[in-house]
Parts: C-alpha cells; structure tokens; sequence
C-alpha cells in the first residue's frame, strides 16, 4: 500500500474548500509542541486522499493533545477522559461510508483507556488511531504517564518512576491491530504519509506519534528522538513479518525505529457485523411498522 | 377474584423456569391472565429458586401470595412453600426425590405422588425429564388441556424435531394421565378464557419497545437484571434491524451509543447500578453535548454487588442526581410490560426531541417477570421521522444556537457544509470550547451562563411533554398508595384485595419520577385522606423526592429491602394498619 497515499478516496470531493483543512480555531498548545506535528500531519494525510471535510469525523479523549478535533474543519468529537475509542466505533457503527479518526495521548489511550484500546484492536474496526504519545501528562502539570520510562522523575515521581512503561507497538500487535506505524513529530511528511496509509488501510490502522512535551518532560526532547530515530523503511524491514515486527517493536533505546512495523489483512468488524451488510445504518429503514410476525413468539 | 396460582421449586440446574415459563404459556393461550415470578439466585446449580404462575380472567399484576398447586422436586422446596400452600391445594411430588408426612401438609391441602422420574426412565436415563410428567400431572389438576401442555412442550423447542420432543410430549401426556387417575383438579382449576393473549417479561417489551422506536443500535455489557435486553435484541438481530454491541464494559457501552447517537442513529444502552454507575461520566456527556441517548437502568438488590438476582428500588437517588454538575434529563418508570414498551418507545422520542439523556427505570422484578399483553396493546407502528432536518442555508450553521426551547438544529457527520465538533467541554454556539483560554473572560463568563440556562430550559419542555402523576381508583378513597415502577403492581391486586373487603383504597404513582410534575402531585397529594409510600428501598427515595419537590412529606411508609417483591397481602395488611390509626 505505500505508494499508493495519492490515490483519491471514493467519494473525494470536486471542490478544494471541501477537503479538510484548519478550522478558525487555533491551536492553543504551548508554542513548540510536538502536537502541531500530529496536526499538520493528519491534515495533510486527509487532504492528500481528498475525503470531504464532511465525511471525516475527528474524535478524541481529554488531554492537551486532544483538542485536536477543535483545529481542523471536519466533523468532531471532543468527548471524555479516555473514551475516544468507544465514540469512535459508535460514530463508525452508525455510517461506515465515513472516515473515522481518534487522536489523543498516552495517558488517555493507554492509561484510562487502556481496555478500549485492546478491545478495538482485537475488533479490528476500520477506523485509525493517532496517539500524540509525550510520556507525560502535560494538562494535569506533569505527572508520569503510561509510557513514562523507568526512573523519570516527574511530580507524581519525583523520586523516579517505579513501573514498566506500557510498549504501544508492542501493545498493539499482541492485540490485533492490522496496521501498527509509529511517527516523529519532527517529521511531518513521514507521519502524513504513515496516516494517510493508515487512513486507507482497511482495518483498524494504528499510528503512535512520539509527541515530545516541551513544557514538562525535559527527558524525552525533539534531540533526545532525533539522536535515536531511524526509519523502518530502507532498514531491511519486512512489514508482512509479525516476528521481524515484534523485534523491531522492541527496540527502544539507543536506536528507536520509525514508520510500518506491521500490515496485514483481516475482515474488518463492519464486515463481519451481518446487519451493517445492508448499508450503513443511517441509510438503513428503522422501526417496525407492519412487523406484527415478531409477536408471534409470545403468543 | 378468581385465580389459580401454581408454583413450582427446586434446585437451580432443575428446569425450574422453564417449567415455570411453560405453564404461564399454558395459561396465556388459554386467554388467561398471567403473572410469572421467577425467584432465582446467583448460583447456576444448587440451592432453592422458584417459579409461580398466577393467572386469573381478570389481569393480575404481582405473583400474589399464596399457591394452588406446588410442584415440588425437593424436600427444601416442600419445607418452604408448604406454608403457603392454600386450602384445596395440592402437593405434587416423586417419593423417588423425597417424602413427604401427612402431617406436613397444611390443613385442607393434600398430596399427589407422581412416579415422574420411573416415567423418565421409560425414554431415557436423563433425570431431567421427569419435568415433562411432573408438567403433565400439574396441567391436569390446574385444569390445562392435555394438548395445550403437549403442544406448548414441543412449540418450547421450536423447530427442533426429534426423539427428545417426542419424549417431554409424550412424558406430560403421561403424567397428565397418571394424575387424571389418581387425583382431581383443583377448586380453582381454570378454563379457557378466549382468545390468546402474549406472554412476555419486562425486558423483551423494552427491547421490541426500541426497536420498533426506530431504534438502531443497542450496546450492553452483561449484567443482571438487564442482559436479557441484549438478549432478544441480540436473537432477533437481522430480523429488525439493530446492530448489537456487547461492550469490553459499560464504558465502552454507553460511550458507544453515544458516538453512534451523534453519527446519525437512535441508540440505547442498558444496565444495571452497577455498570449504570460507570457509564455516570458518559451520561453527563451526552447531557452536556445534547445527544439523544436513551438507558436502561434496571434496578436490583445493592449497595454494590449486593444481592444479584433480586430486585429493589434503591437506585432512584442515583439515576437522580448522575453526573458532575447538572443538565437535564427525564426519568421514565414503567410499571407492567406494556408500560415498558410504551415507555421505552416514549423514552426514544423525548430523547431526540429535546437532545439530552432519558432514562428508563426498571428492576428485576418487572425486568424478568412475565406478564400477559393483549394482542391490541402493542401497536408496532409508530412513525419514526428522519433525524435528518437541518439543510444547509448558506448562513453559519451554529449546533448548539440559542432557541426559546432550548433545543439547536442537529446536523450529522456526512452532511456537507454543516461540520461542527461536539464536546464535553463548556462551548459556544458554534460548538466552540470556552473552556480553556476564555474561561474566566467577563464576556465568556456570560456565555457560559447562557450556554447552561438554554440546556436547561430544556427540563420545562421535557416536564411539559412527559406524563402526568396518575391517580387510579375512587378519588375520594379513605387511603391513597404512592408508589412508582414495578411496586406498583403488588399495590394494584393490594387494592382489589382491600376493595373486596370493602374498603376503598386509591394510588397515585408516577410514570415519570423526573421532572416531577410538583403543582399537580401538590394537587393529587394534598386532596388524599391518608397516604401511604409504597417502595422498595431502605429510605423512601420518592419519598424524599416528593417532599423536596412539593413539601409535602409521606410520613406513613411501607419500605422493604429484602430483595423480593411485595407481596399483595403485606400491603394489605400495613394499609389496614394505616387505616386504622385514630379510629
């Protein structure tokens, strides 16, 4: 599928103004974040693919990186702590003609919304996910985050943080995600492309976004990835390989790779879902007039 | 009133309800009123669970009191329901699973020994069968047709064929004969009444209640007493319409419906307290982004697991006062089945109408007890406008505009030129957040107070669309029962209980507990003689509802918290207490 990030959307429209772009809210993240990379990145990625503004719907948690819903001209919404992903599938559920797209962080992704986030992967929804991962908690003022590494003192930690941090990748194979991308925020036509991708793969298409915090964590900086970033594509890396994924997946440390780690094919949820085989259920007749067979089980 | 009441018991594992399911069917296709109570604990094998089928031509709406007919599998069950066997009625039981002494049958009852399990054993060496004799022989002394058992045993496996049909069809037929040999029907054997009328519990009345409201979606995570919603929809699927969701957990199922609420269909989730405790936060959301959500809270014994499989009123205060801050919402509390689908369709057109939460409070009790519906009280036709009434104009579309009502044009994503981001965030109109940096600014501080007070002006429009307090019986009663849901139902056979002994009792309860309706319960409340609060909960929740709202405080209570229903006789008797002081 790389490549093929230029291809138009089926129901791409005529007219420029359509395609999604900013909204006339700006974003209101502290001058340098990562999430202005993330943002770039998504609208790139939907504007490249020409889906309508009104056919994409941005949904997201709580948390500074999900405000994102706010700065683009789609549909929205900007729900509670951690439910992005159960909104999402719901929005998916009732129109599967349109475009679904979470976004948000660490702590709402992986943290108070960590049970979605498997369970979504497993349903393989066709829908992606785009966490702005900054291995704290920056609305809160700086608390360890699911993803925090050992030892990060933060306010919650200032004597280190004592837990194993959660390995999205790693957490996403073992789950079932069909397409599992990590991007850099310090790369935004890389990211773009890994959305876009994501975007038009069919299935449930997951990009981790290393987000750097500039406000609160002074570890995890734009050099602190820059020194240790290389790109999975040209490195030997075979996509279709879940073993060479779950290798490449591990690697966090001196070298910490970007791009593809993993795509495969699998029926999505909403192809399995028999009753979605009529047409998205907006279009779909409801109620039960003339219906009166079903009583006869009563009787 | 004329009645019969035939319960059976043993041990979970037994075929208990299905025993108990097959004779109220008996009973409806008679043309019979019916009542099923199916008592039940959270064991899947062993202990002591019970059924009772109480019919009569007249509609009867609790399982009543005492029994005509107990079809006892065990000693336990003989022990306890001896005592309310009534005079006339009749034992029925193996000496095989246990004996029983003359002497420890009540006075004016007596004992049927049928050889179920050696009639099993005729067709196979599966114990279980023995239920298709033991049905037989009870079938005859209550008075049910020998094909009307048969037919109603092989229509209970649907379209399966085979020897085990043949084997329970053949085992009543057996049975039924065995008794027709050794025994007579009871005095209130009963006769068939007319045409059939349905059969069916509370939760699949909601269930075909939603769908027929044009609802689409419906996502649940298993809890008792609600699951059975998920249940039926779940079987029936393809055939209407409606994508069904079992959650990772009700997060998630609330949080679902809600997202497929703002895609463009009607949704629903439904629970108990337990799970309705955490779908909390998401309630408030839906209230605070004026989304249509329609759920089911069906009630049972708490605080916290408390007592799984039995029913209580206890979650009022709850459903009350859900979610931070406040934003307006209605609460719906049927009574019968044909109230709760009634009430679930009504329930789906408050939501859309007025964009915000509309819960419907059930409990165990009406959630999983059968009762008969007549044919002409489930009308499935009910006209489902297109949730799609916004066109764009050319001006800026603004989702949550200022209206008298309260109520904003609602777009939906796949509309062209009418995108806008919903939130849980305090916004504008154009659905902007005002949360962050204008908080706190004097001209968004006003904002804010507007945002709030258009929500929830929405609350008068729901008190003016929802239905009254309602009064049943003589106005001019020496006592009126308060009382609201399933509770109701006790109150209502107390009542005709209390009218057969010459006094004249009337009830006022509440299909809607919230928005209360204050000015015309004040009215209602204050032309009683004497009241008496009827509920199932430890502090009188309508109790304190009532009294907040209109002053007026029901000092005399009948309160219970053991996880069973009323019982018609326990009303009775505290109603003649009541009536009783200062005479």
């Amino acid at each position: 599928m790389a490549g093929s990030a230029t291809a138009a959307h089926p129901t791409a429209g005529t007219t420029l103004k359509m395609v999604v772009g900013k909204s006339d809210t700006k974003p209101t993240w502290c001058p340098g974040c990562g999430d202005f990379g993330v943002v770039a990145a998504v609208e790139m990625a939907v504007k490249r693919l020409q889906i309508p503004s009104h056919d994409v719907v941005i949904v997201s948690g709580i948390g500074c990186s999900s405000n994102l819903p706010h700065f683009l001209s789609s549909y929205g919404f900007h729900g509670i702590h951690g439910r992005a992903l159960p909104v999402a599938e719901g929005v998916r559920w009732a129109n599967h003609g349109l475009t679904v797209i979470a976004t948000g962080g660490d702590g709402d992704g992986f943290g108070i919304g960590a049970g979605h986030f498997v369970h979504t992967m497993r349903r393989n929804v066709d829908m992606t996910y785009v966490t702005m991962d900054n291995q704290i908690y920056g609305l809160t003022t700086g608390q360890a985050s699911p993803t925090s590494m050992m030892g990060h003192k933060t306010k919650s930690t200032p004597t280190g943080v004592i837990e194993n941090p959660i390995d999205p990748i790693a957490l996403a194979l073992a789950s079932g995600a069909t397409y599992v991308a990590r991007g850099f925020s310090g790369d935004v036509k890389h990211m773009a492309e890994l959305v876009a991708n994501g975007i038009q793969h069919k299935g449930f298409a997951f990009v981790d976004a290393l987000s750097p915090c500039v406000t609160y964590n002074k570890l995890n900086t734009f050099d602190w990835f820059r020194q240790r970033i290389y790109k999975l594509e040209g490195s030997g890396h075979d996509p279709t390989n879940l073993q060479l994924a779950w290798q490449r997946a591990l690697e966090w440390g001196d070298k910490i790779p970007i791009g593809l780690f993993y795509k495969t094919d699998r029926p999505t949820y909403e192809d399995l879902e028999e009753v979605l085989a009529a047409g998205p259920l907006t279009k779909q007749p409801s109620g039960l007039k003339g219906r009166e067979d079903l009583l006869k089980e009563f009787l | 009133m004329e009645e019969i009441a035939i319960r059976s018991g043993g041990a979970a594992g037994d075929g208990i309800a299905s025993i108990g399911e097959t004779l109220s069917k008996c009973l409806s296709r008679m043309g019979l009123h019916v009542f099923g109570f199916n008592a039940y604990q959270s064991v899947i094998r062993g202990g002591h669970v019970w059924f009772q089928a109480r019919a009569a031509k007249e509609r009867v709406y609790s399982q009543g009191d005492g029994c005509d007919i107990l079809y006892a599998l065990n000693k336990e069950t003989a022990q306890i329901h001896l005592p309310s066997l009534r005079r006339g009625g009749v034992l029925v039981y193996d000496p095989e699973n246990f004996t029983v002494a003359d002497s420890e049958l009540p006075v004016g009852t007596r004992a049927l020994s049928v050889p179920t399990l050696a009639v099993a054993r005729k067709f196979t060496s599966q114990p279980i069968l023995q239920n298709a004799a033991g049905l037989g022989a009870v079938s005859f002394l209550a008075g049910i047709p020998l094909e009307v058992i048969q037919r109603t045993i092989a229509d209970s496996f649907g379209t399966k064929k085979g020897d085990v049909v043949d084997w329970n069809v053949n085992g009543a037929g057996e049975g039924y004969r065995y008794a027709q040999q050794h025994g007579a029907p009871v005095g209130s054997a009963v006769a068939p009444a007319g045409p059939p009328k349905y059969l069916m519990a509370g939760n699949q009345a909601i269930a075909l209640g939603a769908a027929a409201a044009g609802c689409k979606f419906l996502s649940q995570y298993p809890m008792t007493p609600a699951s059975s919603i998920m249940h039926w929809m779940a079987a029936h699927s393809h055939q209407v319409g409606v994508v069904v969701k079992q959650a990772e957990d009700e997060l998630a199922a609330i949080n679902m419906a809600i997202g497929a609420s703002f895609g463009g269909v009607r949704s629903m989730t439904a629970t108990s307290g337990g799970g309705f405790s955490l779908m909390v936060e998401a309630l408030g959301m839906a209230g605070m982004a004026e989304i249509p959500l329609v759920v089911v809270e069906s009630q049972r014994c708490g605080p916290s697991t408390g007592l799984p499989t039995k029913t209580e009123q206890g979650d009022l205060n709850l459903m009350l006062g859900a979610g931070q801050g406040e934003f307006p919402r209605a609460i719906l509390a049927p009574t019968h089945p044909v109230d709760a689908f009634r009430a679930t369709i009504r329930a789906f057109e408050l939501a859309e109408a007025w964009q915000t939460p509309i819960l419907v409070a059930s409990d165990l009790h009406l959630s999983e007890s059968y009762a008969t519906v007549d044919p002409g009280e489930l009308d499935l036709n009910v006209d489902i406008p297109s949730l799609y009434t916004v066109e764009p104009n050319g001006g800026e579309y603004l989702r949550y505009r200022y209206t008298p009502s309260g109520v904003s044009p609602r777009s939906f994503p796949g509309q062209p030129g009418l995108n806008y981001v919903s939130g849980s965030d305090e916004h504008d109109e154009k659905g902007h957040l005002i949360s962050d940096v204008k908080s706190g600014v004097p001209i968004w501080v006003a904002e804010r107070t507007k945002m709030m007070s258009k929500r929830m002006r929405k609350l008068d429009g729901l008190a003016q669309a929802t239905e009254l307090p309602q009064i049943l019986g003589p106005p001019s009663a020496e006592l009126s029962f308060v009382a609201w849901g399933s509770t109701v139902g006790a109150v209502r056979d107390a009542m005709a209980l209390l009218a057969a002994r010459g006094v004249a009792t009337n009830l006022i309860h509440l299909p809607t507990v919230y928005p209360i309706h204050a000015a015309e319960l004040g009215r209602l409340l204050g032309s009683a003689k004497r009241t008496l609060l009827v509920e199932a909960n430890f502090s009188g929740q309508l109790g304190r509802l009532i009294r907040a709202e209109t002053g007026i405080h029901l000092t005399e209570r009948l309160l219970k918290f053991d996880g069973e229903p009323f019982y018609p006789m326990e009303i009775v008797g505290r109603a003649t207490e009541v009536l009783s002081h200062g005479r």
